[in-house]
Parts: structure tokens; C-alpha cells; sequence
């Protein structure tokens, strides 16, 4: 019995990183290019609702992601025309997304507060995925090995890949770049896109899996703690997922400290420790400078203007 | 008009920013094989011009011929597609990667790594260009960056190949080496278009030379049969002042004193000091020569006081200053004036006038209880402008929107207008025009005869072997002994300046005899 929940709270901290893993990778892409972009939490709002109107209309969950991720798209097209083609300040274009993105979901969503979705099936079948140990393995739907896929992906493709080669060149020296033939903008368009695809994913794994329902404000705050993952894993996406599984457990201990009664700390407390948590890995990073500094693409949240 | 020889032609190229003409009506003509000079003040409207060349960017109108077809360069990828090949001053780099990195994010095709490998290989050898491509560019000295930036040109084979003002970084030698290489690919067929300042070089190097003056061509000439006055003359448009110096001076005694200085860095490449120790004395220049990089900015940080130091290792006319902040510095008396104009020894978006509060509130006494005291700032600024000939509308004026030699001249008064005891100046006259940098060479020498300790820190040797009267050579964080600029050869500072540590007897062997 046990051990039937030790399994449980295993496979809940994978659900519960799944989407700050997903957030982080694709802003991490993002700040590899050399764009800060705040509205992560905003993105995955917009992705959260539009995902869960969609699968609540048709019935179709898949469709629901799918829509979700165009979504995070639109979100952030939205950031790149003031942020890269306009050339507004980053950060407080990203607050403004955040910002948007939460009024714009509490809007679309008000219908839908209270209804229920199917989540998705997990991936493999029954005899595995309901397997009493091996579901600690196969007992997820797609989306959670599409996470660690991606995690395999990106550190492939930024490091072995010439368009990821040239993508770290953007977020690096913008001006080289520039200088040498490439089109900044348009790479970060791109980046910024993939930012945007992966948070609409996130935030619509909130409502199609993890409460799989419309609430306001689903995301309950995450899409800070991928920013702040994508800091303390030194934009590297395998420091990434083990920082997005870190902050899974501390998540889940915290539902099962509450559910179980067990109150070694009262529930606000433990409720604050992941945000605590990412205050303090980023004072962490701060106190290095000279790392951090060496880490952190040179370029990020630089706006950049040809022919200046 | 032997058609074949000619590779690049230019025809009335003309290109407008704003009001201003930034090339009229430019013609030139280089042939194969070919090492052309293009020669001009700042502003002159070099960069443009090859930045038409190269595609970077486009003229209003005229006509570009390459190898006798008309062409249109809409791109640097155009233009290395044509055999055109630049290496800018600023270098394009990327400095957390490695060197075979840097290569592969300049081809215009992805290609495999080993093959480039090979390629760069060969060419490193074809060329006798030391270099190692697995190293991060951030450990690099700034010779081995520019070979870099040689070696993506040269990988694409070109046919021409633009040089922007190669040499202000490197040392004499590897100066030299870098004429060796342009002189090889010359003798292969390739033209070589060489923008620079220094007539010295263009003298040794090149064979034929335009000259530019505010966007028009006013000259070609021969710079090995002209003389250098000559050159610098067509540049200026004007007759050149001679630098006076009263002859025969006699320093006093110490005014900065700097003992046994040692400061670490933070920055994860800069350099460390180790036991800095030297003498200024009133009335001299003395002059700190060596390659960027080797200490000259950690060294004028802890001068200024932006690092701090242990109270004793810099003493100011006796009294140890080595732990106050720079305020406390400037008024009494030392005031450092770093490299950078825009950003550290001016800001940009601060009109003039307010830029001279930055430096010259204490001994100007701009402020009075805490509040700006705007009459006096503004008759400071006027001041400066007038003594220094700075061009500019106003005090009111942005120090963005002066040229860099005008605000450099402008940031170079405000603080010799304060008749420091101590000025310590960092590449002073560094991609400043030619009239400017003898106005601010001029205003350094009646400085030091009025009795100041003037500390010039540069990389231009005949900046300081003109302008010291001892200098010291900085490499890797250490002085070299004092040298005596009347008794020094450039032989022995480039040694120096290369790490050399030569102790007590000068090297008698001279490296260029066989020419």
C-alpha cells in the first residue's frame, strides 16, 4: 500500500514538472537567442484557455493542444512586433503579455469556469501504463515524453546543429551577427515563436491534464518559476529538467503533506516554498557574477536594430 | 586602360544620410593584385564607401563594376559571393566559442566539421598564420582575433579584400606578420583595399593610395614617393601645425606615486596587476605602451579609484589616496580620463554641459549644497568648446551628437581645464581625425610644461615616442623597466610589448635585416 503511493507521488511530481519543463525549454530557446521574454506566465494563460475552449467544443483533447500552441504563438508574435520589429524595452513588454494574457484568459475562459475535459489516455497500453510498477515509466500521455524529447532535442540542436549554432550567435553578439549576413530579427521571431508554442502547451497541460478544468488563473504562477529555472540551469536544458523535477517534488510533497494531514509546516508555508525556492536560486546565480555573467547569452534582452 | 587588370570600379558612388553627404560622387579604380590605400579623416566617409562595397550598405547612386561587369551588391553575402572579403575593426566574433565556431558561423554553407577543419588547416599553414582553432575566442589575444576574421575571408577565396584600419590593436610585430600575409595574397592576385591612419604603414604597404575628405575624393597618390606631411595634409585640407614642445625640460619631483600596486580582477578574462610601481613627475609625460588587454584598464580603474587599492600603494604629492573614491580623487587633484568616450567618459544622452559636471564638479565647484549651479556648468562647457575648438552647436548639445574625435576633444578639455596635478589619459587620440589628435597632443605637452604629470596610456608608439619623455611597457599585469624614449628603439618596445621581459641588456639582433 506503501509503496502504491510512493508510485503516485513519484508520477505526480512528473505531471506537475511536465509543463514548468515545457515553459522553461522554450524560453530557454528564446533567451538563447537573446530575447527576454516576460510573459511566459501570460503565454501559458492564453494557451491554458484557448486550449481548454477547443478541446471542451469538439471533445477532442489533442485538438485542444494543438490550438493551445497556436495560441502561445499568437501570444508571442504579439511580444516580437513590440519587442523585436518596434524595439520596445523587453522586460516591460513581457510584463504587459503577463498582464494580457491573464485578463484575456479570466475574459475567454468565463464561460467555461467549472467544466470538465478527457484528459489524454496515457501513451502506451494498459498492460504497461497500468502495470503497478511499471507505470512509474509508461503510465504518462504523450505529452509528458514529448517534454523530455524536447529536453534530448534542444541540447542537440544548439549544440550540434548550425542553425543552432547560429541562433547562439544571435544571442551572443547581435551586432556580429548582423555583421556577418544573418537576420537577427527574423531568428528571434522564431525563437520567440517556439517560446510561445512550448508555453501554450504548458499552460494547456494545466487544463487538459493536471486539473483537467477551467479555474482562473490555472497556472497558478508557474510560468515564473520556468523563468527562474531557465536562470538556474544556465540555459542548459538538462540542468533544466532537473530543476523542473526538483521543483516538481516540492510541489508535490506539499499536496501530499496536505492531503495526508502531516503538518510539519503549516500549508501556506510549504505553498510558498517553490517560489521561495526560485528567489533564492536566483539570488544564488546573482552572487556569482562573473559565472552568471559568462552563462547568460550576452545579448539577452538587448534590443537590437540593423544599421545602428 | 589595360581592362583586364582592372578588378574593382567604382563610378560616382554617392550616399546621403540625413543631411549629410557621407560620399559625393566617389571614383576610384583598383587593380588585381593590387594593395590600395584609402586614406582619410574620421568621417570621411571611408567606412561608407566600403560598406557599399561590401553590401553592408547601399549607395543612392553610381555605378560599381567588378571585374569589369556592373554589379549590385544588395548583401555581404552578395558580395562574398562576388570574391569579396572584409574584416571590419570591429571584429565579428563570438567570444564564448571556440575559434573552428566562429569559422563555421561565417560560411554561407553549412559545411562538415572535419572538412573545415581541413580547410582552416591548410590555410593556417598556406599562410604561416599561428592560430589554434579549438580555443575559445575569449582566451585570444587580439592579433589571434583578427587572424580569425583573415581566415573566414580567406576561405572563401577572394579576390578583394577590404581591410578597416587592421593594425590599431595589433603590436609592431604582428603588425608585421599581418603585412606579410596581405603582401602574399597580393602577390596571389588579390586586391587589397586598406583603410587606416597611419601613414607610416600605408607608406611601407601600399601602392597607390585615394584620399577621402568629407565624402569626396580629393587625391590619389603614390605613398611611397609622398611624404607622410604631405598625405596627412591632403587629408586635413589644411596645413599641419607642428607639435611644440619647449625643448630641454626638467622634470620635478614625483606627483603620482604608485608602489608595489597589485590588484585582482572580477572580470573572468581581464588581467591581473602584479607589483605595479612607477613615478610621475611633474612636468613629464610618461607614456605606458603595450598591447590592450595587458592591464592598461585595470590599471587606470585603480587609478581612477573605480578599484579600489591599499591607501599607500598610490600616493598623490606625498599624501596616500589609494582607498579614496574618485571624487576625493579629482579634487585633489588627479583626474583619469578612460578610453571609452561614450559611456564612461561622457554620457551619450547628457547634453555637454552636464557632462562636464560628471568630472569637474569638485574643482570647478559646479555644485553648491547638493544643487547645480547651472551658469557656471554651462560657462564651463562654453569654456571647453572655445579652448578646444570643439564642433558643436551648443553646450545644449547631446554628447551623442558630436564625432568621436570633437567629443574626445571636448572630454579631453574638461579635464585639462581643471589643470589636474595628475592626468592619467587612456588612447587619447584613438580613431580621432588627424587634426584633432595634434590639438589634443598639443593641449597634453602645454599641460605637462605648466608643471602637471601627464600619464598617457596608448598602443600608438609614435603617439608615444613623440609625446613621452619615459615610457614603461605593460604586458600580462607587469611594467617593464623605464625606458628612456630618446635612448629606446621600436624593436626593443615591441619585444617588450610581446612579453619579452628584457632585464638588463637590450637585444642587439635585429629581426628585419634580410630586408
Amino acid at each position: 500500500m506503501n509503496f502504491d503511493i510512493a508510485i503516485s507521488i513519484v508520477m505526480t511530481l512528473v505531471v506537475a514538472a511536465t509543463p514548468i519543463l515545457l515553459a522553461g525549454l522554450g524560453e530557454l530557446i528564446a533567451e538563447k537567442s537573446g530575447v527576454l521574454n516576460l510573459g511566459v506566465e501570460g503565454m501559458m494563460l492564453v494557451g491554458a484557455v484557448a486550449g481548454f475552449i477547443a478541446a471542451s467544443l469538439t471533445g477532442f483533447t489533442p485538438f485542444g493542444y494543438a490550438v493551445a500552441a497556436l495560441a502561445g504563438i499568437c501570444a508571442s508574435l504579439l511580444f516580437g512586433v513590440l519587442a523585436l520589429t518596434l524595439g520596445s524595452n523587453q522586460v516591460a513588454t513581457g510584463l504587459a503579455l503577463t498582464i494580457f494574457g491573464t485578463g484575456l484568459s479570466s475574459l475567454a475562459g468565463a464561460g467555461f469556469v467549472g467544466t470538465t475535459i478527457t484528459r489524454l489516455p496515457a501513451l502506451f497500453p494498459p498492460t504497461l501504463a497500468g502495470h503497478p510498477l511499471l507505470r512509474l515509466v509508461f503510465g504518462y500521455d504523450v505529452i509528458v515524453y514529448l517534454s523530455i524529447a524536447l529536453t534530448f532535442a534542444a541540447t542537440w540542436f544548439l549544440n550540434h546543429t548550425r542553425l543552432g549554432l547560429i541562433l547562439r550567435s544571435v544571442g551572443e553578439s547581435d551586432a556580429s551577427a548582423h555583421a556577418i549576413g544573418y537576420p537577427v530579427t527574423t531568428i528571434r521571431y522564431g525563437a520567440v515563436a517556439f517560446g510561445g508554442a512550448l508555453a501554450g502547451l504548458a499552460g494547456a497541460y494545466y487544463s487538459l491534464a493536471v486539473t483537467p478544468m477551467w479555474a482562473d488563473r490555472i497556472t497558478a504562477g508557474r510560468g515564473w518559476i520556468a523563468l527562474a529555472l531557465v536562470v538556474f540551469s544556465s540555459w542548459r536544458p538538462w540542468r533544466l529538467l532537473l530543476g523542473a523535477y526538483i521543483f516538481g517534488a516540492v510541489m508535490t510533497l506539499e499536496l501530499y503533506s496536505k492531503a495526508a494531514g502531516f503538518a510539519l509546516l503549516p500549508p501556506e508555508m510549504l505553498a510558498m516554498l517553490p517560489y521561495l525556492a526560485t528567489v533564492a536560486a536566483l539570488a544564488v546565480i546573482a552572487m556569482r557574477p562573473s559565472r552568471g555573467r559568462l552563462d547568460a547569452p550576452r545579448c539577452l534582452g538587448k534590443p537590437f536594430r540593423a544599421g545602428a | 586602360m589595360a581592362e583586364a587588370t582592372t578588378r574593382l570600379e567604382l563610378e560616382g558612388i554617392t550616399k546621403r544620410f540625413g543631411e549629410v553627404l557621407a560620399n559625393d560622387k566617389v571614383s576610384l579604380v583598383a587593380r588585381k593584385g593590387e594593395i590600395k590605400a584609402l586614406i582619410g579623416e574620421n568621417g570621411a566617409g571611408k567606412s561608407t564607401l566600403v560598406k557599399i562595397i561590401y553590401g553592408v550598405q547601399q549607395a543612392d547612386a553610381g555605378e560599381m563594376r567588378f571585374e569589369g561587369a556592373p554589379v549590385v551588391v544588395s548583401s555581404p553575402r552578395a558580395a562574398r559571393r562576388l570574391g569579396i572579403g572584409m574584416v571590419f575593426q570591429h571584429f565579428s566574433l563570438f567570444e564564448p566559442m571556440t575559434v573552428l565556431e566562429n569559422i563555421a558561423i561565417g560560411m554561407d554553407q553549412a559545411l562538415d566539421r572535419r572538412k573545415l577543419e581541413r580547410e582552416v588547416t591548410s590555410i593556417l599553414a598556406a599562410y604561416a598564420l599561428p592560430l589554434d582553432i579549438h580555443r575559445h575566442v575569449d582566451t585570444l589575444s587580439v592579433g589571434e582575433r583578427q587572424r580569425i576574421e583573415i581566415v573566414r575571408c580567406l576561405l572563401h577565396r577572394p579576390k578583394l579584400l577590404i581591410m578597416d584600419e587592421p593594425t590599431s590593436v595589433l603590436t609592431p610585430q604582428e603588425a608585421d606578420q599581418l603585412f606579410d600575409t596581405l603582401r602574399k595574397l597580393a602577390t596571389e592576385g588579390c586586391t587589397i583595399l586598406y583603410i587606416s591612419h597611419k601613414l607610416d604603414e600605408i607608406r611601407a604597404l601600399c601602392e597607390s593610395a585615394t584620399i577621402l575628405r568629407s565624402g569626396r575624393v580629393v587625391g590619389e597618390c603614390d605613398p611611397r614617393v609622398e611624404t607622410q606631411r604631405r598625405i596627412a595634409e591632403m587629408m586635413i585640407g589644411a596645413e599641419l601645425a607642428n607639435i611644440e614642445r619647449a625643448p630641454g625640460r626638467t622634470p620635478g619631483g614625483a606627483r603620482l606615486l604608485v608602489e608595489r600596486l597589485s590588484v585582482d580582477t572580477d572580470e573572468a578574462f581581464g588581467t591581473e596587476l602584479e607589483e605595479i610601481s612607477f613615478a610621475a613627475r611633474a612636468g613629464e609625460i610618461l607614456g605606458l605602451a603595450g598591447v590592450a588587454g595587458n592591464g592598461q584598464k585595470e590599471l587606470m580603474l585603480a587609478l581612477s579609484g573605480e578599484t579600489a587599492a591599499p591607501a599607500g600603494a598610490i600616493r598623490l604629492d606625498g599624501s596616500a589616496i589609494g582607498n579614496l573614491p574618485p571624487p576625493a580623487r579629482r579634487k585633489r587633484g588627479l583626474c583619469v580620463l578612460p578610453e571609452e568616450r561614450n559611456g564612461h567618459a561622457a554620457v551619450a544622452s547628457f547634453s555637454l554641459a552636464e557632462n562636464t559636471l560628471l568630472t569637474a564638479r569638485e574643482r570647478k565647484h559646479l555644485t553648491a549644497n547638493g544643487v547645480i549651479k547651472t551658469s557656471a556648468l554651462h560657462d564651463y562647457a562654453r569654456r571647453v568648446i572655445a579652448a578646444f575648438k570643439v564642433a558643436t552647436t551648443s553646450e545644449e548639445a547631446p554628447a551623442r551628437s558630436l564625432s568621436g574625435g570633437n567629443l574626445q576633444k571636448f572630454v579631453v578639455g574638461r579635464e585639462i581645464l581643471q589643470e589636474p596635478l595628475v592626468l592619467v589619459v587612456d588612447q587619447p587620440t584613438w580613431g580621432v581625425d588627424a587634426g584633432a589628435a595634434a590639438a589634443i597632443r598639443q593641449a597634453l605637452i602645454d599641460l605637462a610644461a605648466r608643471g602637471s604629470a601627464v600619464i598617457l596610456v596608448s598602443q600608438d608608439l609614435d603617439e608615444l615616442l613623440s609625446l613621452c619623455d619615459r615610457l614603461y611597457v605593460m604586458n600580462e599585469g607587469r611594467l617593464s623597466r623605464p625606458l628612456t624614449v630618446a635612448e629606446v628603439s621600436i624593436e626593443e618596445i615591441g619585444l617588450l610589448m610581446g612579453g619579452v621581459h628584457g632585464q638588463a641588456e637590450p637585444t642587439h639582433t635585429r629581426a628585419g635585416d634580410a630586408d
